[in-house]
């Protein structure tokens, strides 16, 4: 690892300004991606602004079917919260399949969705929830907000401080892992709304997480994992290396987009 | 056997360290002054060096020295060895090219070591070695052996035209030939088996201590065999003669052969050291070292064709196989894929006649070497896929074909080099078979069939070689070292013993083992044995542990000193109790006179071995023995392996949904330590067989690298495996023991790959069975990688 200064921030405005002051500082929360990235010296922030003292950053709230979840939240607190697992079960589950116990005990919501890892779990699930992130400046939708691989709208010092949606009337996640890596190769999370169903995968595409909008149309016509068999996923936009081509990406889309539909609860 | 004796499941001595994190591996040490390396290494698999320009990296805080090739090899430190030579089937030596710790003038593989840099800090170091400038040209490279033996290929080696190492053949041709023309069915097979990472849960560590006015050298260093390394060392390398320079290899954390051999960087450490004065160097890899320098394994292409005649009794067999060595020789690189590989291909099998020709290549890759099993997966991957294909063509049950031409009479000259001195193939295939419930396994298809899942069952019915092995016929192969080992009981004045080992533990149990050879000989309690190991200083010499080699020959030699302590201490009674020697008996930590209530403690005949007031006339004091062994002969390890799987068609996923292990081991010392073998081996034969790939791109990186990449077994992968043991002791060491820690991954990859093609249906499949590959090869896909190597 490269020298770097760390500093403990105590506001969000304080983690702003110190931001500011740095040449090429990164925010860090759980430090689950930066950290491991930077003893490989293949990162090299000249400061660290660590978030995870602000306060009224964190916790999971759920009330009805509203949701709030504090970016500070680890992926243990989100899968272990007995509220969200009531209102939204597979986003309580997609936590508790990130990682092992020590990520999911350090690695924070908000950090995962301001890195945009293409194979992060969370992104797909943002965007079939219709989940409004919040920053420290402004209310961004997740259609908006998700802009490519390892790309976000969230300019340089701006904070995500959380993320709210409402909680459909089904959803459920499913996930097939890189049988090295065990991040998602393709993961899709689908969520059935009052006003439509909304469809995110997340591991497969060239462009990271997305919406799926042809099966979300299948899915509004009919609500039914049949709705998915006469459709072919894009294997152009697919992601292709040693452990799958885009054959197989496009083809384990299809799959678990249908095992999903067939588990939403 | 008593409580602690042979076959009893002695719980072992050594964990109680362990996994109470006192294991002092060769990081641990520390001492005072200690500077640190790192290493510059090639970013490319093959270039030319133009110039380096160090003088950035030397100006920087804490740092000592930037040392480069020329430097070392104008310091007469030797190029690096390979230990075993090989000819080619027209007589010609092996076409083998230099290897300089640190390259000079050509790299030709990523991380190829250039330049080492001692600084202060580790960070310094790291840092420092990051600004050293090297000029490169970069040349094109080759990664498949295949490729590499193509007119125009990139050439590595002036040495070895078309990258050609040796050409070398074992058997008959002209009679395996003629076995073929009078054929009723040939079965032909080709078959790749896949590159593998060796990935021990320590990286390798050097740490060199240089005692200025001594002139002597001490390297802490993760190493299966410290002697043979000082050897090396000292004879080859010239970093220091023998006796100023102890190597001490403490505990350490795994090797399945990737430990054995010397590299670049001890070597370097040492130099280093001596050349700047400096009191003390530590390197340790990271795990991006380990995956680029540590010796891969496997690698091999082979194509195969197996003649039966009308009674589908095997009638010859010929193989062709392509091994690549990667960019330099490693120590026992040319033996792996030739006496360790070839010699193994009659299986389980009476072959009348057969013949193997095996090009060994050298590409811009890591070097290969033996890795856990060292050309015995690659020989039963082989016999065992050949097996069970030819019983689908030929229309027979698989494990009635291999009946059919079972030996069954010992001991057995194959006509590869090996002798078998004994075995029962139709115990443990029977074993398998009842426990797997092969009987019922249409039934389970049946059922699985009928939840959307396709299940298949495969066996694999393996021998190996192990224990290694009679140094005069070794030596006339070709091995530049005698393959026997050492021992040395002491007996304390007290009755303890101490039991010095040229063997050496890194995961197996020794302390535990061997402990309790002396509690079944003297009837002492483990507790009152130590094992001393892995210390040039302590242990005279020894050749180290690899090949599953300590229990066979490593046991033998304890044995060996046992019977002389013994005789010697019946001596000492005989005369202290006024009795005959041969009425003398040691039992339950006491000396008897047998048919009389005379007696005396253990204790009491070793105290007077050494006070020496009252020994019989002309005996020396003390009660302390060394012994050498030198095996006979290799033993012969053989079993039964039943895999069971379910596919998931939509996605490939295999699930193993039974692992049934059945093993002839001889005589077994700890059944609990045996098993845990097995089951580690199994791991890493179920690893091979579906997750672990080496693959480099055209370029030459290696794209699977760390564990992002390379997918190693986890607990949660495998089922419960049912292991049986079934018993022939060998008939060629004193304890009828025979090697059981390879066995595993030995046996256990055909096994996994007969039941995913039986599931799926086609043999049209290449390792690893990846979920992605097995989908393709559903989907009548070629069922490989699209960047997979050789």
């Amino acid at each position: 690892m490269y020298e770097t200064i760390y500093a403990r921030a105590d506001s969000v405005s304080d983690a702003a300004s110190k931001m500011g002051s740095a040449g090429d500082g990164k925010y860090i929360s759980g430090g689950m991606t930066l950290l491991p990235t930077m003893k490989q010296r293949l990162a090299a922030p000249d400061a660290l602004i660590d978030l995870t003292s602000i306060g009224d950053m964190g916790g999971v709230d759920s009330s009805g079917r509203s949701v709030k979840i504090g970016a500070l939240a680890t992926h243990n607190e989100v899968n272990s919260s007995s509220a969200l697992r009531s209102a939204c079960p597979a986003l309580a589950d997609l936590a508790g399949w990130i990682g092992d116990p020590a990520v999911r005990y350090r690695g924070t919501i908000g950090g995962s969705i301001a890195n945009n890892d293409p194979a992060a779990d969370y992104p797909s699930a943002m965007l079939a929830l219709g989940a409004t992130i919040h920053t420290n400046s402004r209310e961004i939708s997740a259609d908006d907000f998700f802009t490519g691989m390892f790309e976000t709208a969230l300019s340089d010092e701006e904070i995500v401080t959380g993320i709210s949606f409402n909680a459909p009337e089904k959803c459920s996640y499913e996930k097939f892992r890189n049988p090295a890596s065990r991040y998602a190769m393709a993961g899709v999370f689908v969520a059935k709304h009052a006003d439509g169903v909304r469809v995110g995968v997340t591991g497969a595409s060239q462009g990271g997480a997305y919406r799926w909008t042809e099966a979300e149309d299948a899915l509004n016509a009919n609500w039914s994992p049949d709705a998915l068999d006469g459709l072919a996923v894009d294997e152009g936009d697919m992601l292709s290396d040693i452990h799958a081509t885009a054959a197989y990406r496009a083809n384990l889309v299809k799959v678990m987009a249908k095992r999903a539909v067939a588990g939403a609860k | 056997m008593g409580v602690e004796g042979i076959g009893a499941r002695v719980v072992r001595k050594e964990d109680k360290r362990f996994i109470t994190g006192k294991g002092r591996y060769t990081d641990d040490h520390k001492v005072a002054g200690m500077m640190h390396a790192a290493f510059v290494r090639s970013p490319h698999a093959h270039a030319k060096i133009k110039g380096i320009n160090k003088s950035a990296a030397e100006a920087m805080s804490g740092v000592e020295a930037v040392l480069d090739g020329k430097q070392l090899t104008g310091d007469a430190i030797g190029n690096i060895i390979c230990g075993w030579m090989v000819h080619s089937k027209d007589g010609s030596p092996m076409n083998m090219g230099a290897w300089s710790a640190l390259a000079t003038e050509t790299v030709r593989y990523v991380g190829d070591a250039v330049c080492i840099v001692i600084a202060e800090t580790l960070e310094e170091a790291k840092a420092a070695a990051e600004a050293v400038e090297v000029n490169y040209d970069v040349l094109d490279a080759v990664v498949k052996a295949t490729d590499a033996l193509k007119d125009g290929a990139p050439q590595l080696h002036p040495e070895a035209k078309n990258n050609l190492i040796f050409d070398w053949e074992i058997g008959e041709e002209e009679a395996t030939d003629a076995a073929f023309n009078k054929a009723a069915k040939v079965v032909e097979l080709d078959i790749r088996n896949n590159r593998l990472v060796p990935n021990p849960m320590e990286p390798r560590a050097a740490l060199v201590q240089y005692d200025t006015a001594e002139d002597h050298l001490t390297l802490h260093t993760t190493s299966q065999n410290p002697h043979v390394a000082r050897l090396v060392l000292s004879a080859f390398y010239n970093v220091a003669p023998e006796h100023k320079l102890r190597v001490i290899a403490p505990d350490v954390g795994g090797g399945f052969g990737a430990k054995i051999y010397i590299y670049p960087e001890e070597i370097a450490c040492l130099w280093a050291a001596k050349r700047l004065g400096v009191s003390a160097i530590k390197w340790t890899a990271d795990r991006t070292e380990a995956f680029l320098t540590d010796a891969h394994g496997r690698d091999h292409v082979s194509k195969a064709k197996m003649a039966f005649d009308k009674d589908n009794k095997i009638i010859g067999f010929k193989i062709e196989t392509v091994a690549n060595l990667g960019a330099y020789m490693s120590l026992f690189s040319s033996a792996t894929p030739t006496y360790l590989y070839a010699t193994l291909l009659s299986g389980q099998y009476n072959i009348p006649t057969i013949h193997a020709n095996v090009k060994t290549v050298y590409t811009n890759t890591v070097p290969v070497d033996a890795y856990r099993g060292a050309g015995r997966p690659e020989a039963t991957f082989l016999v065992e896929r050949m097996m069970t294909k030819a019983a689908r063509e030929l229309g027979e049950d698989p494990a009635e074909l291999r009946r059919k031409n079972f030996i069954r009479s010992f001991p057995h000259q194959t006509p590869v080099i090996m002798n078998y001195d004994t075995g029962d193939f139709d115990a443990s295939l029977d074993a398998a078979m009842e426990a797997a419930d092969y009987k019922g396994f249409a039934k389970r298809r049946d059922e699985a069939e009928s939840r959307g899942k396709k299940r298949g069952i495969g066996m694999s019915c393996y021998i190996e070689a192990c224990g290694i092995a009679p140094s005069a016929a070794v030596g006339s192969l070709g091995a530049g070292v005698g393959l026997w080992e050492s021992a040395e009981v002491r007996v304390n004045p007290v009755g303890t013993v101490e039991i010095l080992t040229g063997s050496h533990s890194h995961g197996q149990g020794h302390e535990t083992t061997f402990a309790q050879l002396v509690s079944d000989r003297f009837g002492l309690p483990g507790e009152n044995v130590q094992i001393v190991h892995g210390d040039t200083d302590k242990v005279q010499f020894g050749m180290g542990t690899y090949g599953s080699r300590s229990g066979a020959v490593g046991m033998s030699a304890i044995v060996k000193a046992l019977d002389k302590v013994e005789a010697k201490a019946k001596k000492i009674a005989a005369h202290l109790l006024e009795a005959a020697e041969g009425d003398i008996e040691i039992k339950d930590g006491e000396v008897l006179v047998k048919g009389t209530d005379k007696k005396l403690a253990w204790h009491e005949v070793c105290l007077g071995a050494y006070t020496g007031h009252n020994l019989p006339e002309g005996m020396e004091p003390g009660l302390k023995e060394g012994a050498f062994y030198d095996p006979a002969n290799f033993t012969f390890p053989a079993g039964c392996y039943i895999c069971e799987v379910e596919i998931d068609p939509d996605t490939g996923t295999t699930e193993i949904v039974q692992f049934v292990a059945a093993d002839d081991f001889g005589q077994i010392i700890n059944p609990m330590i045996v098993e845990g073998q097995v089951h580690g081996g199994v791991a890493q034969g179920i690893g091979q067989a579906m997750m672990e790939n080496a693959v480099y791109d055209d370029e030459g990186q290696l794209i699977s690298a760390s564990y992002m990449d390379y997918q190693m077994p986890r607990a949660g992968d495998l089922p419960s495996f049912q292991v049986s043991h079934q018993t022939t002791p060998c008939t060629t060491n004193p304890l009828g023991i025979k090697g059981c820690g390879e066995a595993g991954a030995i046996g256990s990859p055909p096994a996994v790959i007969n039941a995913i093609t039986d599931a799926i249906g086609t043999e049209r499949f290449v390792m690893p069975a990846t979920p992605h590959r097995v989908w393709q090869a559903i989907n009548g896909g070629e069922g490989h990688d699209i960047a997979g190597a050789t």
